[in-house]
């Protein structure tokens, strides 16, 4: 493990990302409004680590990941890759201009029951984006599905099933193997476990740190269990309602976290441990509509420290202490508590 | 432990679907016992039984499933027993909501979306009690306020898509409650929701159950939120339960290999960053015909060849309270 130096360029580097969606209404579907379902969120990952993202239904932090990948156009702001000496600005880039370059940068996804071709074998599913990029076909290209199907964990037998005879974590080593099938440097993994069983869900984390491992990964890591993303996390990002409020290196942000947001998030997560209740913080209320969201910071209504300050004016996401951003006006005077400490 | 606080007794359930395939035991010869005011916790992952075990009490179980066995409803100094019922009587019918009442995962799928909230709370008091409207209406009304619902006035005129999936659960709730039902079964009450929402509703239900005093099966797959509800846990396994005890017992002193992997497989904020979980091999089998034997042999660390394969362990008690289905304890017999 080397310590991350700040001369060393990161893999992915987000500016400013906004992704506003319309609001229609009426006969003529007039837009009436936007939802601010990501409202400028910066960041970056440096190679070969694992930022994780966290947050609540509604919190952005899915369609961030997706127009990370350029499923869909972000409104406004930069994405930044920086691979092979390279950097490419994915934002503005269209079809087929993010053809070659969608090698660099996979998604895995959260239902393997959903994200499989169910009338396709497994040879194809796998072999489809090597096929596509007319890097592979015939021998070849099921030789390297072999190399793929093995690296996951899965018997080479099973080449030519279907996925529905499948279990939930052996469809999600397919969907792992097909997102590895173009040696790529990203992987953007949205709630890749949330779906699986706890033992099975315990497989597939330690195959994405063993994959990362050998073929020095950047991870994306989006998920709502906040354990599951301790685990796995170099470093871990807060979204609420649009917007980031937090962000810092795993241990600091769980052990002291800066935002009372994130305080009442690590608070409500039941622990495995009857002589550890949950936290005392309760967060009453709920997430505001990101369509109509409250003036101020978006957490002043719900939050227990607030004061006039919060209502009227929003918060930026600031370094608080080294390394540690914060949105939050009172970061300095609050004594947050944190969890694993 | 007095009997006369023994609510209900499940013996030997036996939940079996015959099947183009062979016999899939659902459940196969669970024992339960369920106390006043307590919270049961079943935990398992998929598959294991834990919410057809809840159905089958409330002969919830759709055809070609069969339930066998014993479940002992006792009140008043009586005892029905729930599983001679038939399952569309009216005496199943009546003990439904009134006495045992079930709240699910997904409480957009258990609300009629054509209807208000309001009518469908009052329509079990109006089917089960001699009262007007205007009474049912109050109660509905009081049992949103008791569920933490904002402008209970207001709400119980809305519909199903107008709510939240926290405040549709508590509306779940509230319905549950309507009658005062005697056990409340909560299966996966908080796995759709988010966790600050689950926290709240985790809350709600302790709250409530200390307040108006039942009993709550609560089933999960989630070992955070047992360790956090339960007083007593039983861990099933394909069908049978492979451990019980108090929750203090099975998270300090978990016995059952498989218990023992489940605990260990889990992320712990804190203590398991960057090294690698400790998985269980294999997944979870279909139980269609499975072989009189333990059913976590085929992915036990422990698996003893010629014992775990030649029968179904018994249940040994290892110290009070606190029983496991393995044979490694069979020296341990207290």
């Amino acid at each position: 493990m080397q310590s991350n130096g700040s001369s060393e360029q990161p893999l992915l580097e987000v500016r400013g990302l906004k992704k506003h969606f319309p609001i229609q209404a009426g006969f003529l579907r007039r837009t009436v409004g936007y939802v601010y379902a990501v409202d400028d969120v910066s960041f970056s990952i440096p190679q070969g680590k694992t930022l994780g993202l966290v947050g609540e239904s509604g919190c952005g932090k899915t369609t961030l990941g997706r127009c990370i990948v350029r499923a869909i156009p972000p409104t406004a702001g930069e994405i930044w890759l920086h691979v092979d000496g390279q950097s490419i600005d994915l934002s503005g880039l269209s079809r087929n201009e993010l053809r070659p370059l969608r090698r660099h940068f996979q998604m895995v996804f959260q239902d393997p029951y959903l994200s499989l071709n169910p009338r396709k074998t497994i040879l194809d599913i796998v072999g489809e984006p090597l096929r596509l990029n007319n890097i592979a076909e015939g021998k070849a290209l099921e030789n390297r599905v072999r190399e793929l199907v093995d690296m996951v964990g899965l018997n080479l037998k099973y080449l030519n099933r279907y996925p529905h005879a499948f279990s939930g974590g052996q469809r999600q080593r397919i969907g792992i193997a097909r997102a590895l099938a173009l040696n790529p440097k990203l992987i953007v993994c949205d709630e890749p476990v949330s779906a699986l069983d706890v033992s099975v869900q315990a497989q597939i984390l330690n195959l994405l740190q063993d994959l990362q491992r050998e073929l020095g990964l950047t991870y994306l890591f989006i998920a709502h269990d906040l354990s599951v993303v301790e685990h796995i996390s170099d470093e871990v990002a807060v979204m609420y309602v649009g917007k980031m409020i937090e962000k810092a290196d795993t241990r600091k942000l769980f052990t002291n976290p800066q935002h009372p947001y994130t305080e009442a998030l690590l608070s409500a997560i039941p622990r495995p441990d009857p002589d550890q209740p949950l936290g005392e913080i309760e967060l009453t209320g709920e997430v505001p509509n990101p369509a109509s969201p409250p003036s101020g910071c978006y957490f002043h209504p719900r939050c227990k420290y607030a004061q006039e300050r919060c209502r009227v004016e929003a918060p930026p996401l600031r370094e608080v202490k080294p390394g540690h951003w914060a949105a939050c006006h009172f970061s300095e005077d609050l004594e947050l508590q944190g969890v694993g400490g | 432990m007095s009997e006369n606080n023994v609510l209900l007794e499940i013996k030997d359930l036996r939940t079996y679907f015959h099947l183009d395939e062979g016999v899939l035991k659902a459940v196969d010869g669970v024992s339960l016992t369920i106390q006043r005011n307590q919270v049961l916790g079943i935990v398992g992952e998929s598959g294991c039984g834990k919410s057809i075990t809840a159905r089958s009490i409330l002969r919830l179980i759709p055809p070609p499933g069969k339930v066998q066995g014993e479940i002992l409803f006792h009140q008043n100094g009586s005892s029905i027993d729930l599983a001679k019922l038939p399952p569309h009587g009216d005496q199943i019918r009546s003990i439904r909501g009134r006495n045992i009442a079930m709240i699910f995962q997904e409480p957009m799928s258990a609300f009629s979306p054509v209807h208000t909230i309001g009518d469908q709370i009052m329509e079990a008091v109006l089917v089960h009690e001699q009262v007007d409207k205007v009474e049912a209406r109050r109660r509905a009304i009081d049992l949103l306020r008791l569920v933490g619902i904002p402008l209970p006035e207001r709400r119980i005129d809305a519909y199903p898509h107008q709510m939240s999936g926290g405040m549709l659960q508590r509306a779940m709730i509230a319905m549950a409650l309507a009658l005062r039902p005697q056990i409340l079964i909560a299966d996966e009450p908080t796995t759709a929701l988010d966790v600050t929402i689950q926290a709240q509703i985790l809350r709600l239900m302790k709250n409530l159950q200390a307040e108006i005093g039942m009993s709550i099966i609560f089933i999960t797959h989630d070992l955070g939120v047992i360790a956090n509800m339960a007083d007593e846990v039983a861990v099933m396994y394909l069908g049978r339960v492979v451990e019980f005890g108090t929750v203090r017992q099975i998270f300090r002193n978990p016995q059952h290999p498989y218990t023992r992997a489940l605990m260990q497989s889990i992320p712990m904020i804190g203590r398991t960053r960057g090294e690698k979980l400790a998985s269980i091999q294999g997944t979870v089998p279909v139980p269609i015909d499975p072989p009189r034997q333990c059913g976590f042999a085929d992915r036990c660390p422990e698996f003893i060849a010629g014992r775990c394969d030649a029968d179904v362990p018994p249940l040994i008690e290892t110290e009070p309270g606190h029983q496991v289905r393995c044979v490694l304890y069979e020296s341990e017999r207290v």
